[in-house]
């Protein structure tokens, strides 16, 4: 019997959450005025939260490294958020969201909450309609949905390509009412170092004031990490560029098992790398494979060609390309989910058939939608005998309406007109579904921490499907966690305010300083950016997309290796006193060092492919899937929990068995 | 290609700043400014001198983050983007490059070309919400059709980021485009109604209180506004003004 | 005056609705100095109407000055708070990639025109006042001609006239059409109304210092 206790309710599936809701205890309102909660993160979970606490009557605190909670990266979401509301009458259901989830999760999440999930999420869309956000509508003056990968129906709810920052400006703006009442004081440019615990239960925070690099204490009765995810462990990434692992690190140091590590979700559809100077990667949006073509040149000569600039790829004839996506998988063509969609980009660049200088980027073809659109538009505005330039400027105009910004974008990062010429895409890092474990109610192995959000790993098993991290941020944020951790508050009426003077506080501060000290005094040869760079290329090479016994060994000793050549030589300019933002960096950077070998550990000990996680060694061997990934349900249907035995390769493997009582578990198939 | 930047130095928001010159070279076309940036970064410190601070976060539009006056023009030359979406391809071999941080009295400089923007999160805070609890028994969505034009308006008024672009670009640092675009959403949505007035009257109390300049219709805010925010929304927030006055 | 009115958006307002005030003034002030190029009877008749008739005098007259005295101290007000609201300069300020010039310098072709009003009080309200108030000089309707032609005789005073309308024009091409903007009007009509101030602001400077150079010329001969 595994220690991990998931707290899951009795009962049929579909009852779980309301009766749960029934029988949890409440605090009266009374009492809530004397119960303090600290929110450490601001985006869709972090901040539905501290609104939501507050407004029930919490005295909130929250915290994050920008400027203004408002700045949170799920402001950068573009595609939608999913709920079953069913308004297209499409046959979508509570249920059918709740098995999407699980499929497309490749069964590695829990079937409890994903159900919980499916549940609350028709409760986003109203809550949100009814703060202002401006979501997509019909000329009928209703809602309108999209179809989005790896499901059959429309129930993707959308603001244009910046649905995540409309729904973070409704959290933010529900947040905002709440700092006027004064019932969340609201600490911008603030970090979280460390979590301090009193008698084995969170208690508060220590917290780095970004602007004059004090170092502060602050006591509650219960901490919320909703920090989001750690895929900057990958140094290039769809991730802000302070995205990091910080809070949800110390959190495991202090005891709360760190869960799934190695299940990163690689999104197909991002501008390709194009130097070594780059900083960052960008998304175009997972709505684009609904009208692009995905190829590369069939003749390995023709790849080579255009590389050296010799060839371009619209002088190649239609029997010359290999749409591998199409070819592969007839049934989902261009649209399979994005772990295979990225998987078989990189198997065709691995292979020598890459299309710009760098030889990883795979061409997204948009000239067969331009030519279908147009001649539908000439059709239907009745145009006779139209020419084909006449064809090609009606569809180009179909296209911008749908994609204008998109390409807009694309054409001033990459100076190319993808209009004329394909699209260059290649997948990069964007979401971790793995995170802290958490129990049924959002609580980590440490009594009085919760985690919300990307930050927790409940909701996505091994995959993401398009549309969903919105929704479980939203969830958790608003309907979840402020019910579930009255249950675990309940207990505190009587404790008072937690004051900071104590022993605990006083060591967790020391702690810290310490450890920002240590950094300050590095010998000084390479700057943070350069470790960082150096532990991406092991994470992207031996960690990526496919993963293999030996890489995952020789990574494991590579990133100790570096971390430990981190902290001799990392050079930090400037003090610790002030404004540092190359400091900021190297205490996230030192963390990521012993992440990603809990990553490389984590990945190794499974294997089995699923989701994201793709073990070369776990393959279908023959038949129709012959290739493909190969999951393994007799050994590794299970959650990993990692505890913190001081050294990353010291971690303790702790397994929560996944039971499906609900779903049957099969091989997906997308062929 | 090789360039002079000229970047604005401050220590911290009590010290005086000035401009200080940076010769930089091995810059490629396809670098974006914030990465050009990065590069004279590195350099620094490998020199032993501290780095220039400036804010960044999503590097990819969205998040308003960055804020840099790049010669005279808030987020450098081209239109409609952030400075993090701007690119070298824009700049010539040999060019000189003022690199300042956005200007104005209620946006006081933190350090170098960081600027401390929470005077828009104040204004937010005076009256930017509908104030509905959470409660999962609001009205179905679907309740109130809303006019599919007034909806994308709303939305287009919305997709502000923030950034104070339009402050930095107004001769009179006035922050009427920002605070409009606010209202705009609300006034434009059913749901905005009930609170239309005290919400007009306590954004612009605010917007007031924080030192921004007043509004010549110059129209360089619009102009600069990386999402295209409509001087429309400033028209509609002086409507809206005025009817909660005369209210009362 | 500030304090009277202290929201930024209630004084923009009151600044737009002080200058559609003034737009109006001048168009009537126009009409009747037109006339003086093609009939000097018909100019003494109206000029005797505006400076006899007791609500022309002393309830117009009033407004009128109140409007221009408003309009010009909320001008320098809020082009203090305005300077005020940038305490460090821009080392470099690229005004002109995002907007006119017109429309960043209101408050210079403003004090030209504000300069040219003390000349023009002096030239003929201060006259008027003192031939009517203090002199108590006999009333003569066919005066007014013949006083305004005496004030273009002089080439350079004639120059000044016309440099002030020239700066006139600057300030009402940005004025007249944003004054609609502030009062909150910007629809499917403001193209029009943007258009038909843009032409007024061009027409009605060029008119009057078409009547100056008239002026000046008819009494040359």
């Amino acid at each position: 019997m595994s220690i991990l206790d998931s707290k899951i309710p009795e009962g049929p599936l579909a009852d779980k959450w309301t009766k749960h809701k029934d029988t949890i205890n409440l605090v009266n309102p009374a009492n809530k005025r004397n119960i303090d909660i600290i929110v450490v993160g601001t985006g869709l979970a972090g901040g539905s939260a501290a609104a939501t606490l507050a407004e029930l009557g919490y005295n909130v605190k929250t915290f994050c490294y920008q400027d203004s909670p408002r700045r949170a990266h799920s402001i950068a979401a573009q595609g939608g958020i999913n709920a079953a509301k069913n308004y297209q009458g499409d046959g979508d259901s509570v249920y059918r969201l709740f098995y999407d989830t699980v499929k497309g999760g490749d069964y590695r999440s829990r079937e409890a909450n994903v159900h919980r999930l499916a549940e609350v999420s028709t409760n986003i869309i109203d809550q949100c309609v009814a703060q202002g956000v401006p979501f997509a509508r019909e000329y009928g003056g209703l809602l309108d949905n999209r179809s989005f990968g790896g499901v059959l129906v429309s129930r993707t709810f959308y603001a244009k390509g910046q649905t995540g920052q409309q729904l973070l400006l409704g959290a933010y703006s529900a947040m905002n009412r709440q700092i006027k009442r004064g019932k969340i004081k609201s600490h911008t440019r603030h970090e979280m170092l460390d979590i301090v615990k009193i008698d084995g239960k969170a208690r508060g925070i220590i917290a780095r004031d970004l602007v004059t690099g004090e170092i502060e204490r602050h006591s509650a009765h219960a901490v919320v990490i909703a920090s989001g995810g750690y895929g900057n462990l990958f140094y290039l990434s769809t991730y802000a560029m302070g995205s990091n692992v910080t809070a949800t690190w110390k959190a495991h140091r202090r005891g709360a098992y760190f869960a799934n590590p190695c299940y990163t979700q690689i999104h197909p559809t991002c501008i390709p790398v194009s130097g070594d100077h780059q900083s960052k990667l960008t998304l175009m949006s997972e709505s684009l494979r609904n009208d692009g073509r995905i190829w590369v040149p069939k003749r390995k000569e023709d790849a080579e060609a255009i590389r050296a600039g010799k060839l371009k790829p619209t002088q190649l004839s239609e029997e010359e390309r290999d749409y591998y996506l199409e070819r592969r998988y007839p049934a989902f063509g261009n649209l399979v989910p994005r772990d295979v969609a990225s998987r078989a980009a990189k198997e065709r660049c691995d292979a020598g058939f890459g299309v710009n200088k760098t030889g990883e980027a795979v061409y997204l073809d948009f000239a067969s939608a331009i030519q279908r659109y147009g001649q539908e538009k000439a059709y239907t505005s009745g145009v006779d005998n139209p020419t084909k330039e006449e064809i090609t400027k009606l569809g180009a105009e179909v296209v911008e309406a749908k994609y204008g910004n998109l390409f807009q974008m694309y054409e001033k990062i990459v100076d190319e007109n993808p209009y004329r010429t394909p699209m260059m895409i290649y997948p990069a890092v964007h979401y971790a579904m793995g995170g802290l474990w958490v129990d049924y109610n959002l609580q980590t192995t440490i009594p009085g921490c919760y985690a919300a959000g990307e930050a927790n790993f409940s909701d996505h098993g091994a995959n993401r499907l398009g549309a969903s991290a919105l929704m479980q941020g939203l969830a958790d944020g608003y309907f979840v966690l402020p019910y579930t951790i009255g249950d675990y508050l309940s207990h505190d009426i009587r404790t008072g305010k937690i004051p900071t003077d104590t022993p605990e506080f006083d060591q967790a501060e020391k702690d810290v300083k310490d450890r920002i000290e240590k950094l300050m005094g590095g010998s000084g040869e390479h700057s943070v950016d350069y470790y960082h760079k150096k532990l991406g290329k092991i994470m992207w090479n031996k960690c990526g997309m496919s993963r293999n016994e030996k890489d995952l060994k020789e990574a494991i000793e590579e990133i100790a290796a570096l971390r430990e050549d981190f902290w001799k030589n990392v050079k930090v300019p400037g003090t610790a006193d002030s404004m540092n933002p190359e400091l900021e960096k190297a205490g996230r950077v030192a963390d990521f060092l012993e992440l990603g070998e809990l990553f490389a550990k984590d990945a190794l000990n499974r294997n089995e492919s699923c989701g994201g996680h793709f073990r070369e060694e776990s393959v279908e061997q023959d038949g129709e899937q012959k290739g493909e990934a190969l999951r393994d349900d007799k050994n590794f249907k299970y959650v990993s929990a990692w505890e913190y035995k001081g050294e990353p390769k010291d971690a303790q493997l702790h397994k929560e068995d996944l039971i499906f009582e609900n779903i049957e578990l099969k091989t997906r198939s997308y062929k | 290609m090789n360039l002079t930047l000229k970047i604005w130095r401050q220590k911290d928001a009590q010290s005086q700043g000035k401009i200080v010159d940076y010769p930089i070279s091995g810059i490629e076309e396809d670098m974006s400014f914030l990465e050009m940036l990065d590069v004279l970064n590195e350099e620094l410190i490998t020199k032993g001198e501290e780095p220039v601070v400036f804010d960044h976060d999503c590097r990819e539009g969205i998040c308003g983050a960055c804020s840099l006056q790049i010669n005279g023009q808030p987020h450098g030359p081209d239109r409609l983007i952030t400075v993090c979406q701007l690119h070298m391809r824009s700049f010539k071999d040999g060019d000189t490059i003022f690199i300042e941080p956005f200007r104005a009295k209620a946006f006081p400089v933190i350090k170098d070309l960081m600027i401390d923007r929470s005077a828009f999160d104040r204004i937010q805070q005076a009256g930017g919400y509908i104030s509905v609890n959470t409660s999962g028994n609001t009205v179905d969505a679907n309740a109130i059709p809303i006019e599919k034009e007034k909806a994308d308006d709303a939305f287009a008024a919305a997709t502000c980021i923030g950034c104070g672009a339009c402050v930095a670009a107004c001769k009179n640092a006035s922050a009427m485009l920002f605070t409009s675009a606010k209202v705009s959403q609300f006034a434009l949505l059913p749901q905005g109604q009930v609170e239309a007035s005290n919400r007009v009257l306590a954004m612009v109390n605010q917007m007031d209180e924080e030192g921004f300049g007043n509004c010549t219709n110059t129209g360089a805010c619009e102009i600069e506004c990386p999402k295209g925010i409509s001087l429309e929304n400033i028209a509609r927030m002086n409507r809206e003004y005025m009817k909660a006055s005369m209210k009362g | 005056m500030g304090g009277l009115i202290k929201s930024s958006v209630a004084r923009k307002v009151a600044m737009a609705l002080s200058g559609l005030f003034l737009v109006f003034f001048l168009l009537q002030h126009f009409t009747i100095n037109f006339t003086s190029i093609f009939s000097a009877d018909v100019f003494n008749e109206l000029s005797h109407f505006m400076g006899t008739n007791p609500l022309v005098q002393f309830v117009l007259q009033p407004i009128l000055i109140f409007g221009v005295v408003f309009h010009f101290v909320m001008g320098f007000i809020l082009e203090i708070k305005n300077r005020n609201a940038r305490a460090v300069k821009y080392a470099r300020f690229k005004g002109g990639a995002n907007s006119s010039w017109v429309s960043r310098n209101m408050i210079y072709s403003g004090l030209v025109i504000l300069a040219f009003l003390g000349l023009h009080f002096y030239d003929f309200w201060v006259p008027e006042i003192v031939h009517k108030y203090i002199e108590f000089a006999p009333e003569d309707t066919s005066r007014y001609y013949h006083e305004l032609l005496e004030k273009f005789v002089s080439p350079t005073r004639t120059g000044l006239y016309v440099l002030s309308f020239v700066f006139l024009a600057l300030h009402l091409w940005h004025g007249f059409a944003s004054s609609f903007q502030s009062v909150g009007f910007n629809n499917k009509y403001s193209v029009g109304a943007t258009k038909f101030a843009k032409a007024f602001s061009i027409v009605i400077p060029l008119g009057f210092i078409i009547i100056a150079l008239v002026l000046h010329l008819n009494h040359n001969h």
